[in-house]
């Protein structure tokens, strides 16, 4: 028989289908609430993370998003087998989403202003990349950079995809090489960081935007936390690689609310874009 | 619908005129006989004893400069970089160091860069692009330092941003891969014209035993992750990643170190001598189609985006011009 501390709390009965448990304030939120709330706890701002749906929705105008390229798959170039084969970690990660793989990018609106947007859902296979995610972010570098449209890219994810070995590594070179050449054109490229977003994609685009801005309490850096502290074998001070660590080390410009995300895009968008017309008419 | 395999790049193909020399092993099936297994190829790479790259450097090299610190924060002894000849030519250098002894692997981290170190590098690559000096760099490191230090001084960006300073600098850049290429932290120094790799480097995403423990749960199972990976020489061939293998000396490099200088230097000549005569712009764009083939995707709508749907007004439209009677008065 298990013994009961007389004095604890009675842990209170909550359908997990209905309510989900703020890990910060202990709060208990009704799913649907949260959900209405983009994911933020109401009573003390904790960020739960964001499908890629949740997140057009937040930063996109109402119905102003078109889906491109969203018919690619990745194949299996290495016939990776770990635990699984890798064509059916594929499968199962697109039952659970709904998407094909770990990006959806798009044409859509902020606050009226035209711009590519791309955003990663962490839900398919950790948002690692691989050729996928790395085409889809590349044919949408190229697009911003065809159309001068201002690119906004959305991180979630783990890093590179293991699974496709040294050609996910590549993908870091491919993505990288299409911003140089918006960045050539005057093109802005806002990178936005959310929980969590580390390794091969904090290693290439998303730490290169001209903004970068990330979300409250997100994990980010270079390696995992795990390693870190197995490399130098102590306790990683508290806060470490929080976004908010980064503002203060220099590699984030901001760290803003989600529910001032869009307006805070739209701002800087909106500096860049009279710049840059500025500009234009004056060549 | 036909489903399309695009750009399963194979060596030498897609670079054009950059094909590269006899000399080079640039078919995988001619290293058939022999061919070590991964963790074999992990092992080789790793070895101690192998020739590092200060050590190429002298025997390859004349008159090598070291050219110190990142103008910001520090030196980084894990990457060495500076100004020699190549027969006469002056290049710039800069590579990743490891040691050859205890000593010299805590003074050299390893080999595995702070960020001041791909700061250092970054500075040397705009030095050699101001200068118009061929760029050649040389790899082998476990992979970028995963300390705190490195996380709070910004390891991410300052690979991302080498990677990225490299797929635009305008000079001839050739990249030999001498040991480990370990991740972003190899790639920082890794985008070039031409990237050669001697026989048993290894080049992967994530280290064995760090892809075993996430995948297997284990770091035992390195062995199983290494070959799951592909990262030895001849796969490296087959993916592309790597244009031409440098042979090494029976029994691996670090059996006859001069033997092993002296392949990479006749390859560093022939690949330096032929880059030089491509005019910048031809070398820019060809270097962005490399890097950009990489992938392996299928794409059921070949690249047609459907047609979006139309808005009610125009479908309305449509038809009452086609079809002036009942479009509007019904």
């Amino acid at each position: 028989m298990r013994l009961r501390n007389p004095f604890g709390r009675k842990p209170k009965e909550f359908p997990s289908h209905l309510w989900t448990q703020c890990p910060s304030c202990g709060e208990m939120l009704f799913n649907k609430q949260l959900e209405r709330n983009h994911n933020v706890c109401q009573k003390c701002g904790h960020h739960f993370k964001l499908d890629a749906a949740g997140r057009v929705e937040l930063l996109a105008d109402a119905r102003s998003f078109t889906e491109t390229d969203a018919d690619i798959v990745s194949s299996d170039p290495l016939g990776f087998v770990d635990s699984k084969p890798y064509p059916e970690r594929i499968a199962a990660a697109q039952a659970k989403t709904g998407h094909k793989d770990a990006v959806l990018t798009g044409d859509a609106t902020i606050s009226a202003i035209p711009i590519v947007l791309a955003v990663m859902d962490f839900e398919f296979m950790g948002g690692s990349m691989g050729s996928v995610v790395g085409e889809k972010l590349t044919r949408a570098a190229e697009r911003a950079f065809a159309e001068r449209k201002p690119l906004v890219i959305v991180s979630a994810s783990g890093g590179a995809r293991m699974q496709e070995g040294t050609i996910a590594l590549m993908q870091l070179a491919k993505t990288v090489a299409a911003l140089a050449r918006l960045d050539e054109a005057r093109i802005p490229f806002i990178s936005v960081l959310t929980d969590p977003t580390t390794g091969g994609v904090l290693a290439s685009f998303a730490s290169l935007g001209d903004i970068v801005l990330a979300e409250p309490g997100a994990l980010i850096g270079f390696s995992g936390a795990r390693v870190t502290s197995e490399t130098i074998g102590e306790k990683l001070p508290k806060g470490f690689q929080r976004a908010e660590f980064l503002v203060e080390h220099g590699f984030v410009d901001q760290v803003v609310p989600r529910t001032q995300l869009k307006e805070r895009i739209a701002f800087f968008l909106n500096a860049f874009r009279i710049a840059g017309q500025d500009l234009r008419w004056s060549l | 619908m036909l489903d399309r395999i695009v750009r399963t790049r194979r060596a030498g193909e897609g670079n054009g005129h950059l094909a590269i020399e006899a000399g080079l092993v640039t078919d995988a099936t001619q290293l058939a006989a022999g061919r070590p297994t991964a963790w074999q190829a992990v092992q080789t790479a790793r070895n101690i004893a192998r020739p590092h790259a200060v050590e190429i450097i002298g025997r390859v090299f004349d008159r090598f400069q070291e050219l110190h610190g990142d103008r910001a924060f520090r030196d980084d002894p894990a990457i060495v970089g500076g100004i020699a000849e190549l027969a006469g030519r002056p290049v710039m250098i800069v590579a990743q160091q490891k040691g050859a002894s205890t000593e010299e692997n805590i003074q050299r981290n390893f080999g595995m860069p702070y960020p001041e170190g791909y700061r250092k590098g970054m500075r040397l690559y705009r030095l050699a692009e101001k200068f118009h000096l061929p760029l050649v760099t040389l790899v082998d490191t476990p992979g970028a330092y995963p300390g705190p230090e490195a996380e709070e001084r910004g390891q991410a960006e300052a690979i991302a941003s080498s990677i990225q300073l490299m797929t635009r600098l305008a000079t001839p850049i050739v990249v030999v891969v001498l040991g480990e290429g370990g991740s972003g932290g190899a790639l920082a120094l890794g985008v070039g014209d031409v990237v050669l790799a001697l026989e048993n480097a290894t080049y992967s995403v994530i280290s064995p035993e760090g892809c075993a423990a996430i995948l297997w749960r284990s770091a035992s199972e390195a062995e199983r992750a290494a070959a799951a990976m592909k990262l030895a020489g001849p796969d490296l061939l087959e993916t592309g990643v790597v244009d031409a293998l440098i042979r090494e000396p029976a029994g691996g490099a670090h059996t006859d170190h001069d033997a092993t200088a002296a392949a990479i230097k006749t390859a560093l000549i022939a690949q330096v001598e032929r880059l030089a005569r491509v005019p910048i712009a031809d070398l820019l764009s060809l270097r962005y189609e490399r890097f950009r083939a990489f992938g392996t995707i299928v794409e059921p709508s070949g690249g047609q985006a459907p047609a979006p749907p139309r808005p009610w007004w125009r479908r309305i439209l449509s038809s009452a011009i086609r079809n002036p009677t009942a479009g509007g008065e019904s």
